[in-house]
């Protein structure tokens, strides 16, 4: 899987948690979570367990802090698919 | 200085209608919510019957944002945002608030979380799947969770607490609400209750053999208050709310009054004299209603319509047995008397504010609903009372003050006292 599409799956599991659905069509790796798309920080937990269970891998507490924008999520989650 | 506080707002999720506009036509025609579930037959209950919401889970939309509505599981959470919601709109208000409504509280109790939806919580803790809980679990555990929702939607700024004090609990958010204005701590305040009888509490009430078990076959016959064969009580679900206003303040903004409070008194029998975990002490129940009738400076004898506890049990008797000796009436000079829970079943801790959201439209509309399935009155309430006190079909009166009161299990009695508003 490569970076574009991790992206338009990624695209899929943040709809739920932002009602900016402007912001989340023109998503692009330097996108905040929090700050773009208007996340509720709290709501990170959640998008990060719907990436565990979309791609089947563990994201451990560390790389869950780096989950910050778009780019670092794909990152986390590429490393982690490669890892398998 | 006290304050008078007026009703400028209801909103209902009743198992005999959702939305007011059905509610009032099921109440008018005594119109049963109560409905034959499978699944308790399945579960082997002996109680199969239960009074549930037609509910359009999805129709939370229309008050709550995506993101919210999405891992929204607790279904008394989404019964109180909608009977709350309807209730803010109902009284003229907008939803929509850049800064907080400094001036406004909300009260809405509940009794226990939806414990349908904690079973998946507690199924991934014990597979050690702890990890996968996510965000939205505590939110709507807590007792809270009803509240946080409702308050959290509107921007409320004032006192902000979830009651619970089993089947007294609406009619005591009623209360504290009613207080919070008379002396002067807020203007609006925003009360109510929720329940939602999930199979495990409908399971355990089912075990202490309270419930109505002998006309599973006929649902709409099985919740009978007042009558010979009540053989207990039919559980409900479901939700109502009420705006409070300062009376200056509904006044200032031109707003459709349905009623005053106009006193209430809420207390416990202290489980004793008679009253334990589960009976009521006849002293603290009658003196809950004389409380209420001082508080609220009236004459018992003006008291048009009782809407009573009457759960459809034993009690029902000892219930009136009460009331006749609290107001001093008796006979054909007691007022008219009703039961909601006849066509509803007994909704819990959302019993009082689904029951009170009832009073304020029979004193808007000027009727006392019908008591259903009371083909045989119960001979021990007819020695109290005249027969012509208990409506069999709708009564279309002027009901000028109400009583409404409700008892709960460790012996709690709240009682409320509701008017036509009358500027004088």
């Amino acid at each position: 899987m490569n970076r574009t599409e991790i992206l338009d799956e990624l695209k899929k599991i943040l709809a739920p948690y932002t009602l900016d659905k402007e912001q989340l069509a023109a998503v692009n790796e330097e996108t905040d979570l929090i700050r773009d798309l208007k996340i509720n920080s709290a709501n990170l937990v959640d998008i990060i367990i719907d990436a565990e269970e979309k791609y089947n891998v563990e994201i451990d507490y560390d790389d869950a802090e780096k989950m910050i924008v778009v780019g670092s999520c794909i990152d986390v989650i590429e490393s982690r698919l490669k890892a398998q | 200085m006290s304050r008078r506080v007026v009703v400028t707002g209801i909103g209902v999720v009743s198992p005999n209608g959702v939305g007011v506009p059905a509610f009032l036509d099921a109440i008018q025609n005594g119109t049963s919510g109560i409905k034959f579930m499978p699944l308790y037959e399945e579960l082997n209950f002996s109680c199969r019957v239960a009074g549930k919401p037609d509910f359009i889970w999805e129709d939370l939309k229309k008050y709550i944002s995506e993101v919210t509505f999405h891992g929204l599981k607790g279904t008394n959470i989404g019964y109180g945002i909608t009977a709350a919601m309807d209730a803010w709109a109902d009284a003229g208000f907008e939803y929509d608030t850049d800064e907080p409504r400094w001036d406004t509280g909300c009260i809405f109790g509940n009794s226990v979380a939806d414990t349908e939806a904690m079973k998946n919580v507690i199924t991934k803790v014990d597979n050690k799947e702890v990890r996968k809980l996510g965000s939205r679990v505590v939110e709507q555990a807590m007792n809270s969770g009803v509240t946080s929702y409702i308050s959290g939607r509107l921007g409320l700024g004032g006192m902000i607490t979830t009651n619970s004090s089993a089947c007294a609990t609406g009619t005591q958010a009623i209360m504290m609400g009613y207080d919070q204005i008379k002396w002067g701590a807020s203007k609006r305040m925003l009360v109510g209750s929720s329940e939602y009888v999930d199979p495990y509490v409908y399971g355990a009430f089912d075990s202490m053999r309270v419930l109505s078990r002998k006309f599973n076959d006929q649902p709409e016959r099985a919740s009978r208050p007042m009558s010979a064969t009540a053989g207990g009580f039919v559980p409900g679900s479901g939700a109502a709310a009420l705006i409070l206003e300062d009376l200056d303040y509904a006044l200032d903004r031109g707003a459709r009054i349905y009623a005053e409070i106009l006193g209430a008194s809420s207390n416990s029998g202290g489980q004793r004299g008679g009253g334990s975990m589960t009976a009521p002490n006849p002293a603290g129940v009658m003196k809950s209603v004389t409380d209420a009738v001082t508080a609220a400076g009236i004459d018992p004898d003006q008291i048009d319509l009782i809407s009573g506890h009457l759960t459809a049990t034993m009690a029902d008797k000892y219930e009136i047995q009460n009331w006749t000796k609290a107001l001093n009436r008796s006979g054909k000079n007691f007022p008219l008397i009703n039961s909601l829970k006849s066509m509803i079943g007994h909704c819990l801790s959302a019993a009082g504010s689904i029951e009170s959201v009832a009073a304020i439209l029979q004193i808007n509309h000027n009727f006392a609903h019908p008591n259903i399935n009371i083909e045989d009155p119960n001979p021990g309430i007819l020695e109290l009372i005249d027969e012509g006190c208990i409506p069999l079909t709708a009564v279309k009166k002027d009901i000028n003050i109400l009583a409404k009161a409700n008892f709960g299990f460790g012996d709690v009695n709240t009682c409320l006292i509701f008017s036509k508003f009358n500027n004088k």
